[in-house]
C-alpha cells in the first residue's frame, strides 16, 4: 500500500494530540508515516511520542534552520521527504501554520490542496464543513499528490503499537527559504487547563464576564474543561488572544461547548457551531447565541455557574 | 516603494450563505470587501502616509488588486476611498470556479508584472476562509513570508521589514527584506471609515481591469477545468434540534447541572 505522510505537530518538546488522529486518518488510505520536523537533539523523543498510535514508521528531520527560518524552510523539508517517498497524500492539523505549509507545499510539489476537512475517507475524498457548519461539502483532489489539512478532534486516534523504525532524514534548506529570520518566539502561556483544540469541554466567556474569568475558570477546572474567550473578550485584553474562538480565533469542535456571556455573533459561531451539544447562558433572552443552543438558560453567568458547580459536586459526591 | 494590496470582494460576513451546486451563491447576498482586507489597507496607509507627507509628487504608492467578477470594482471602490491610488482587476469568464492555487497564480503574475516590493494581504477571505493564499503568493514569487502580522515596521532605507506574527502557537518576531508578503491580523488596527472627501476622490481613481490575454495566463490554466481540486457534492447541514430555554428563577444552575448530568456530558 501506498505511504501516506503526516506531519507531526509539536511544539519542540511534546507531540501534539493531532499527530494521532492524523495517523489514524492516514492508515485509513495506506501506510502512515510520520514525518518529524525538529530541532536538533528531539527527533528521539518527539518520535517517542508516535508509540501508541496508528502509525508504525517516522521519519525524523533534525535541522535548526527550519526553526530559525519558519515556514519556508519547513516546506523545503517536506518537499524534500515528499520527493524522496512519492506518498499518495500528504496529512497537516489545520491550524495557521499548518495551513500555510499546505499551501505552499501543493504549489511546490504540483498537487491540489484542501483545508480544513473534518473526514478523509480511504479514496483520500474529504468532507468539510463550511459557512459555520451550515453546508457540508465532499471534495477530491484531482491533480498531483492531495495535500490536506485536517481540523484537530475530528475522529478518535486509534490505539497501535510501538514504533517499528524511525529513520534518520537529511535536508537541505535552499537559500531561497531562508529569507525569513525568527528572532524570537513566545509559546503561548500554558496554564494547567487542556488545549482548546484538544478538549473534550470547551467554556467560553465573552463581555457579559466584564472581564472577572474566575466562574468561568472554576466551572473550566471542575469539569477539566479548556477555556475560550470571544473576541470582545480578547480585544479587552480579559483574555490571551490565543484563546480566542472563531472566524479569526481557534474552530472548535468539543463534545460540549458552553458560552458564558456571549451574544452569538455570526463570527464566534463560525468557531464552535459543529460542537456537539451546545450550552449558553446569558440575561438577554434575544441574543443570537439561543438559536443554537441544546439547553439554554436566561440569567446572570454569576448566579447561574456557581450553582451549577455546587449542584454537580454535590450530584457527584 | 510599490505596494500591492490583494483584497477579495465576498458576500457579507454578517449574512447567512448557501451553497447551489457546490459553489457559493454569491447573489442572494450582498457582496463587500473582505473585511479582514480593510485591516491590510489601513496598515499599508499607515506605512505610507507619512512617507508621502509634505511631497509633491508622492513616490510611494498602494494599488488594489483582486482578481473576481466585474462588480468587483465596487469592492476596489471601497478600498480607493479609503486612501489606495488606483486598483487592478483581473477578471475573466474563464476564472470561474477558480481553486487557491489558480488564484495564486493570477495574482502572482500582476504582482511580478506590475513591478511591486510589498504585498500587502488580509488573513482570510471569509467566504473560502483557506488563509492560505498569502503563503502561495510568497512561493509563487519566491518572496520573503511575513505572515499573519499583529505588528508590522517598513524600514524603506534599509528596506527591511519585521512583524510581530500572532496566531494560537503564540507569538513570533520575524524579519526580512524586500519584497515581501505581509499578511495582517485583525488586532492589528482599526480600519478607517471612508471620508467624504475620500469618497469623491475615489470617483476619479483608476481601475484598471485586465482579462487572462491581457496578463498572460491561458484559460485551461485557471477557472473550474483548470482547478486542482474538485467539489463532488454539497449539502445544507440538518438544522440543529430547537433546544430548550429556560428563564432562571433562582434554579437555572442546578437545572443546567440536572442537564449536564443526565446527557451524561460531565
Ligand atoms: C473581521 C472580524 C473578525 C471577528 N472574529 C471574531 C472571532 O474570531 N471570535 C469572536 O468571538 N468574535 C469575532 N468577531 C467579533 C464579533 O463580531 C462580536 O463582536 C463578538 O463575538 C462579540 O463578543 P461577545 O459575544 O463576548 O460580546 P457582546 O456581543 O457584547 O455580547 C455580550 C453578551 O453578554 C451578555 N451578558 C452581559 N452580562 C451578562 C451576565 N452577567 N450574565 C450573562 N450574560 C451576560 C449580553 O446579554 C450579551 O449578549 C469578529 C469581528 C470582525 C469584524
Ligand atoms: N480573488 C482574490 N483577489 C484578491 N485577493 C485575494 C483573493 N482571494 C484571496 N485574496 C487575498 O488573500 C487573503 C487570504 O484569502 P484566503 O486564502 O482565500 O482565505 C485575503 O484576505 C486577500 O488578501
Amino acid at each position: 500500500m501506498a505511504n501516506v505522510l503526516f506531519l507531526v505537530d509539536h511544539d519542540g518538546e511534546k507531540v501534539a494530540k493531532t499527530a494521532g488522529e492524523l495517523a489514524t486518518f492516514a492508515k485509513r488510505a495506506g501506510t502512515p508515516v510520520g514525518v518529524i520536523l525538529s530541532n536538533s537533539g528531539k527527533g528521539d523523543a518527539l518520535a517517542a511520542g508516535l508509540n501508541g498510535t496508528d502509525c508504525d514508521r517516522a521519519l525524523v528531520v533534525e535541522n535548526d534552520e527550519i526553526a530559525k527560518h519558519g515556514i519556508a524552510a519547513a516546506v523545503s523539508a517536506l518537499a524534500q521527504i515528499v520527493a524522496a517517498q512519492q506518498p499518495s497524500a500528504v496529512l497537516i492539523a489545520s491550524s495557521a501554520r499548518g495551513k500555510e505549509i499546505a499551501g505552499r507545499l501543493a504549489l511546490r510539489i504540483g498537487g491540489g490542496v484542501i483545508t480544513d476537512a473534518i473526514d478523509v475517507n480511504e479514496n483520500l475524498a474529504t468532507t468539510q464543513s463550511v459557512f459555520g457548519g451550515s453546508f457540508m461539502v465532499n471534495a477530491k483532489v484531482k491533480v498531483g499528490i492531495p495535500v490536506i489539512t485536517i481540523r484537530p478532534s475530528s475522529i478518535e486516534a486509534g490505539v497501535g503499537s510501538t514504533l517499528s523504525s524511525v529513520e534518520k532524514v537529511s535536508v537541505n534548506i535552499d537559500a531561497k527559504d531562508k529569507t525569513v529570520t525568527i528572532t524570537n518566539s513566545q509559546p503561548p502561556v500554558k496554564g494547567g487547563r487542556p488545549d482548546l483544540t484538544e478538549a473534550k469541554i470547551v467554556i467560553s466567556g465573552g463581555r457579559g464576564t466584564n472581564g472577572n474569568f474566575g466562574e468561568v475558570e472554576a466551572m473550566a477546572d471542575l469539569l477539566g474543561a479548556a477555556v475560550g474567550a470571544s473576541r470582545a473578550a480578547t480585544d479587552a485584553g480579559w483574555y490571551p488572544h490565543t484563546h480566542q474562538v472563531g472566524q479569526t480565533g481557534k474552530t472548535v469542535s468539543p463534545q460540549l461547548y458552553i458560552a458564558c456571556g456571549i451574544s452569538g455573533a455570526i463570527q464566534h459561531r463560525a468557531g464552535m457551531q459543529t460542537s456537539k451539544t451546545i450550552v449558553a447562558i446569558n440575561k438577554d433572552p434575544e441574543a443570537p447565541i439561543f438559536d443554537l443552543a441544546d439547553f439554554g438558560v436566561v440569567g446572570d453567568l454569576f448566579a447561574v455557574l456557581p450553582q451549577a458547580r455546587e449542584a454537580i459536586k454535590s450530584k457527584r459526591a | 516603494m510599490k505596494i500591492a494590496i490583494c483584497v477579495k470582494q465576498v458576500p457579507d460576513s454578517w449574512a447567512e450563505k448557501k451553497m447551489v451546486g457546490g459553489r457559493l451563491d454569491r447573489e442572494s447576498v450582498d457582496a463587500v470587501l473582505n473585511d479582514l482586507d480593510e485591516y491590510a489597507i489601513e496598515e499599508a496607509l499607515r506605512i505610507i502616509e507619512p512617507l508621502n507627507e509634505g511631497k509633491e509628487t508622492p513616490e510611494h504608492s498602494i494599488t488594489l488588486i483582486s482578481m473576481g467578477p466585474e462588480r468587483t470594482t465596487e469592492a476596489i471602490r471601497k478600498g480607493l476611498s479609503m486612501g489606495a491610488d488606483n486598483g487592478l482587476l483581473v477578471s475573466d469568464a474563464a476564472l470561474a470556479g477558480s481553486d487557491a492555487i489558480a488564484t495564486a497564480k493570477v495574482l502572482a503574475k500582476v504582482i511580478k508584472d506590475g513591478g511591486f516590493d510589498l504585498v500587502f494581504c488580509g488573513t482570510e477571505s471569509t467566504d473560502a476562509r483557506m488563509s492560505v493564499i498569502p503563503a502561495m503568493l510568497s512561493e509563487s514569487l519566491g518572496w520573503a513570508q511575513l505572515t499573519f502580522a499583529g505588528s508590522v515596521k517598513v524600514d524603506v532605507a534599509t528596506k527591511s521589514v519585521e512583524i510581530a506574527r500572532m496566531t494560537e502557537s503564540g507569538v513570533e518576531n520575524m524579519s526580512a527584506t524586500l519584497p515581501c508578503v505581509v499578511s495582517v491580523i485583525e488586532k492589528i488596527n482599526e480600519p478607517r471609515y471612508p471620508s467624504f472627501k475620500g469618497i469623491m476622490a475615489a470617483k476619479k481613481k483608476q481601475i484598471d481591469t485586465k482579462t487572462l490575454i491581457d496578463i498572460g495566463i491561458t484559460a485551461s490554466e485557471v477557472g473550474a477545468s483548470g482547478a486542482w481540486s474538485e467539489v463532488l457534492e454539497a449539502n445544507p447541514r440538518p438544522a440543529r434540534e430547537k433546544g430548550v430555554k429556560l428563564e432562571d428563577s433562582g434554579d437555572g444552575g442546578t437545572k443546567l447541572a440536572d442537564y449536564l448530568l443526565e446527557k451524561r456530558l460531565v
